[in-house]
Order: structure tokens, then C-alpha cells, then sequence
């Protein structure tokens, strides 16, 4: 994952992905015929919905391996996971807020979804606390990858959630009545050239994330190398 | 047009914040870079130090 050439590659694809989004958005999609324009907005809060979900699942796995075998690498992959989506979680809950206000009414109502995604967006709020406050210690990664593996259990339940109670929040993909809402083959489309573009920007801020995490912890062995080295150099017996 | 304005305040938002990420992303880039050169710095000092009690002994990494 630290090859440059690959991140550099995931930079200009996303570059080029997000403007062909956007044209798509804003100049070839059809507007929804109740919502009008605001429910644009659909074809970003989608994907950030999916990246963040990605992110805080690529999170468990990490933690899992983490605990399983120990190595450096996969914490380091699970704090770069966590902090990713927690930028696009926050994103979602923003972009749907915007959304809700002119169709709903309301910038925010304790809908199951919207609850859930809430208590899903603390816990790795709080993951990412401890991570800031806490030094680099294996009993911190052991405890933030339980942290990690625990909070990831609310993604199955913010996406079921609209199945399990009542709530005004649509089903995107699949409805009750076994419609996904998009009828028009644009509107498929443009959703699926976002959710590319937002997932080849997802996995360039994640190797870049990833990747300074790794020469952070490379660089933190090194230190305590030095230290050692000068402390044993300066002893006089 | 009607609610162009949340359109409009929606997608600001979005490119605004994945701007400011990149640029947290960048610093932290830059910080790294500055953390190297110190320990460069270091690992220079130590090969020039005269040696108090022999010389520093290579450590096998665990």
C-alpha cells in the first residue's frame, strides 16, 4: 500500500472521477420529481455513506488481525481506517442534515437511522480521543481495536435500521415495496460513477493516511534505537 | 431553483472539508519530514561522538 506511483494514480483517478460526477450531477442527471433539486445531494451523501461504512468495517478487520497476531501494521491500518471515516461519516451526517431541512422540515430529528448513525459517529469519535490522548502503547492498540471491532457491530444496524423500526428516512437502494427509487437509468448511472469516485478518494486518503502511520511507527522504534544508543555511548562504565 | 441554496451549501461543504483533509494530510507529510531530519541529526551526533565506554554496540531490532 506504499507504493507512490499507485497513490499518485488514485489522485488524478479521483481528480478526474469527482469532475465527472459532478458534470454528471449537475448537468445530466434528472432532479427527483417531488424533492426537486435538493435531492441532488443524494448522489454524494450515498457515497459518503458507503466509504464511511467501508472505512469503519476495514476498522474490525484490522482490529481483529491486530489482536490476533499482534503486528504494528494492522493497528496502524485500523487508525488510518477509523480516521477516513470518521471525515466521511461526518461528511454524510452534514450533507444529509442539509437535505433534511428543506424536505423533512427539520436540520435533524432522533429518527432510528439518523440516532443510530449518531452513536456509530461517537464511538469513533471516541476511538479516534483515545488514539490523540493516549501514547502509542500495545495495551492502547488492544484496547482501541476492541473499541474498534465493538463499533462496527452499529453499521449492520444503521443499514437494517430502516427495515427494523419505523423511520422517515427512505430506503436508498431497495424499498419495502421492492423499488430502489431510481427509475430513471441516469439517475443509476451518476449514482455509480459518485460511489467510484468517492471510493478510489477513499482508498488514496487511506494509503496516504496508512502510509504516514507506518513511517510514524518506524520512525518511533528508530528514536528509541537513538536513545539507547546515546544513553549506552555517554555511560562511563 | 428552489433550494439552491442547501444544494449549493451542501456541496461547499463536502469539497471544503475533503480540501481541509488533504491539507491535514499535507502537514502531517511535512511534520514527519521534520521528525526524519531530527533523528538524521541525531544518528549523525551519535557517529561523531567519542566513545565514553567503547563503542555504541549495533542493536539487534525486536
Amino acid at each position: 500500500m506504499n507504493n507512490p506511483t499507485i497513490r499518485n494514480w488514485l489522485g488524478f483517478s479521483t481528480l478526474a472521477l469527482m469532475l465527472a460526477s459532478l458534470f454528471m450531477i449537475f448537468d445530466y442527471v434528472p432532479p427527483d420529481a417531488e424533492m426537486g433539486i435538493a435531492q441532488l445531494i443524494f448522489y454524494f451523501h450515498v457515497p459518503l455513506a458507503w466509504v464511511a461504512f467501508a472505512s469503519f468495517g476495514l476498522v474490525a478487520i484490522a482490529g481483529i488481525f491486530y489482536l490476533w497476531l499482534g503486528d504494528q501494521l494492522w493497528d496502524d491500518l485500523g487508525y488510518a481506517a477509523a480516521e477516513t471515516g470518521m471525515v466521511f461519516c461526518t461528511l454524510m451526517i452534514v450533507a444529509g442534515s442539509i437535505w433534511a431541512k428543506p424536505i423533512w422540515g427539520t436540520w435533524w430529528t432522533w429518527d432510528s437511522r439518523l440516532t443510530m448513525t449518531f452513536i456509530l459517529w461517537l464511538m469513533y469519535g471516541g476511538y479516534l480521543m483515545l488514539r490523540a490522548s493516549a501514547d502509542d502503547t500495545p495495551e492502547v492498540a488492544r484496547f482501541a481495536a476492541v473499541i474498534g471491532i465493538v463499533a462496527a457491530l452499529d453499521v449492520p444496524i444503521v443499514i437494517a435500521s430502516v427495515r427494523l423500526w419505523r423511520t422517515i428516512h427512505p430506503a436508498v437502494l431497495v424499498t419495502k415495496q421492492g423499488s430502489h427509487g431510481l427509475e430513471d437509468p441516469r439517475m443509476i448511472w451518476t449514482l455509480l460513477v459518485s460511489l467510484t469516485a468517492f471510493t478510489v478518494l477513499w482508498a488514496w486518503f487511506l494509503m496516504l493516511r496508512f502510509s504516514q502511520l507506518r513511517t510514524r511507527s518506524r520512525m518511533r522504534r528508530l528514536a528509541t534505537r537513538i536513545a539507547l544508543a546515546t544513553a549506552a555511548a555517554s555511560d562511563p562504565n | 431553483m428552489e433550494h439552491l441554496g442547501y444544494l449549493f451549501a451542501a456541496y461547499s461543504i463536502i469539497f471544503a472539508v475533503i480540501f481541509l483533509y488533504v491539507m491535514f494530510i499535507w502537514r502531517r507529510q511535512a511534520a514527519l519530514d521534520a521528525e526524519l531530519r531530527t533523528l538524521e541529526a541525531r544518528m549523525a551526533a551519535l557517529g561523531e561522538q567519542p566513545a565514553a565506554g567503547g563503542p555504541p554496540q549495533p542493536q539487534s531490532e525486536t
